[in-house]
């Protein structure tokens, strides 16, 4: 029973049929079976939160699953968020705008994990973002720009004005134009 | 950094699972949530060379209340769920309370009561839960289906009373009794982080305002939640004045734990927390279970 096995799993969408090992990870199989490489793999040990995904809706750290228990589960990864490659999705075009990002490896996981929490928290505080966001480590940005971003995601996603957000330092976004 | 070979079983039922753990027993491992299986395994600190996923077995995950008014959980209910469920906070706050305090939001959305308890990590919340609350288990096997108090079940560090062909099936709570109160807090590097110490604090007031009953227990501070019980008898029948709050949280410290010094804290730092969060959490909980 080491053998392989048959697994049917749906990501993003997409209906997708393999035989694999029971050892593999789910985050190796995205990566290295359907070669969706947007989910990363940092800790390999749920500490760092890089390779969060979907699974039937809920994020969770892909290295902590096998690929074989998601047989018959709905998964969703980064390459989901948008269908056109010219087109980002909210969250992200807040992460672009807030400068939530600078090397970008652990955006997709910190995207992941915040997808839900933008749709259910159409204006959250500080407090709920920082929380939401504990089990996400960035050794870029100190954090400030993401949270920024979060807002500007959830006041984008509400259809509020996003005026009135403080985004920190030099990093708020440029309004037109500007370098 | 991959998981060594093992043989995979996903069975449907309880009853296929505890047969399957009875036919594979000592070189089997259940596979509940993985939050804390899986690290191990990708380390290879642990090579089971059988897993037995109990995901699929549906029967394990629900929550609701007994005749008596206690609550019961499956012990396959994710801690998301129970940290989210309206009849937890009504039928056992204290758990309800600690749950935001384990991981981080991502680790409850797979983590699993039972699990956590059956792991019996000796920095982990739930397990100081359950015997704060005098709660119990309920395990399986093919022999047949047996109670384990809270007392009886932490044993060692990660280590528990449950025989190697037993499945947790079920966590018990006991019911609230009127004039209660309940606290837990715990210090830890970041949020979501295994304590440095942890405490979960349970008093009953008597009609005069005494102190009719107290339970503490703290975690991260030995091989197991450890009860505090020269703190506890202090406060037995007693006013709960500041002073004496202070005081039993100081017998706590020298007197009920013999915390260990380790990379993320010495011992007498340790120590030092026992006093103050134990102090704090009584107050709350004093405060509470007036009605304040």
């Amino acid at each position: 029973m080491t053998t392989s096995l048959p697994i049917r799993v749906t990501v993003n969408g997409r209906v997708y049929e393999r035989t694999v090992e029971p050892r593999l990870l789910l985050s190796d199989f995205l990566r290295h079976e359907l070669e969706l490489t947007g989910t990363h793999v940092g800790c390999e040990h749920g500490v760092c939160g890089a390779c969060t995904i979907l699974f039937d809706g809920a994020p969770v750290r892909s290295c902590l699953l096998f690929a074989v228990q998601a047989h018959g589960h709905e998964l969703m990864t980064v390459e989901g968020l948008s269908s056109d490659p010219n087109h980002l999705h909210p969250l992200q075009q807040a992460f672009h705008e807030a400068h939530g990002l600078q090397c970008g490896f652990c955006t997709p996981g910190f995207l992941m994990t915040l997808l839900p929490f933008v749709q259910s928290h159409p204006d959250p505080t500080e407090e709920q973002i920082r929380l939401a966001i504990s089990g996400n480590l960035c050794r870029c940005t100190g954090y400030e720009n993401i949270v920024a971003a979060v807002k500007l995601a959830a006041a984008k996603l509400s259809g509020r004005p996003a005026a009135h957000l403080a985004l920190t330092g030099h990093h708020a976004p440029s309004q037109g134009g500007g370098a | 950094m991959k998981p060594a070979p093992f043989a995979y079983y996903a069975p449907h039922t309880l009853e296929e699972a505890t047969g399957l753990l009875a036919d594979h027993g000592y070189e089997a491992k259940l596979l509940a949530g993985g939050q804390s299986l899986i690290p191990t395994m990708n380390f290879r600190l642990a090579q089971p060379a059988v897993l037995i996923d109990l995901n699929p077995v549906a029967e394990l995950a629900y929550i609701r209340t007994d005749a008596d008014g206690g609550l019961c959980i499956g012990a396959m209910t994710r801690q998301a769920q129970v940290e989210h469920s309206r009849l937890v906070a009504e039928a056992a706050p204290l758990l309800h309370e600690a749950m935001p305090l384990v991981a981080h939001p991502p680790i409850r959305n797979r983590g699993t009561i039972g699990g956590s308890l059956a792991h019996a990590d000796p920095a982990s919340e739930l397990p100081a839960v359950l015997l704060t609350l005098g709660g119990r288990v309920q395990a399986q096997s093919r022999r047949g289906v047996r109670t384990i108090a809270a007392d009886d079940l932490f044993v060692g560090i990660f280590t528990t009373s449950l025989e190697p062909d037993e499945i947790l099936t079920e966590v018990q709570f006991p019911p609230v009794p009127p004039r209660s109160g309940f606290a837990v807090t715990e210090v830890a590097r970041r949020h979501g982080d295994y304590a440095l110490v942890g405490v979960a604090a349970w008093v009953v007031l008597a009609a005069d305002g005494r102190c009719q009953q107290a339970r503490l227990s703290f975690f991260g501070v030995g091989e197991g939640p450890v009860f505090a019980h020269r703190a506890c008898a202090l406060l037995q029948g007693q006013r709960p004045e500041p002073a004496l709050i202070a005081e039993a949280a100081q017998v706590a410290a020298t007197a009920d734990v013999d915390p260990q010094s380790d990379i993320h804290a010495s011992a007498a730092y340790r120590r030092h927390l026992v006093a103050v969060l134990g102090r704090r959490v009584l107050t709350t909980a004093f405060a509470r279970a007036a009605g304040g």
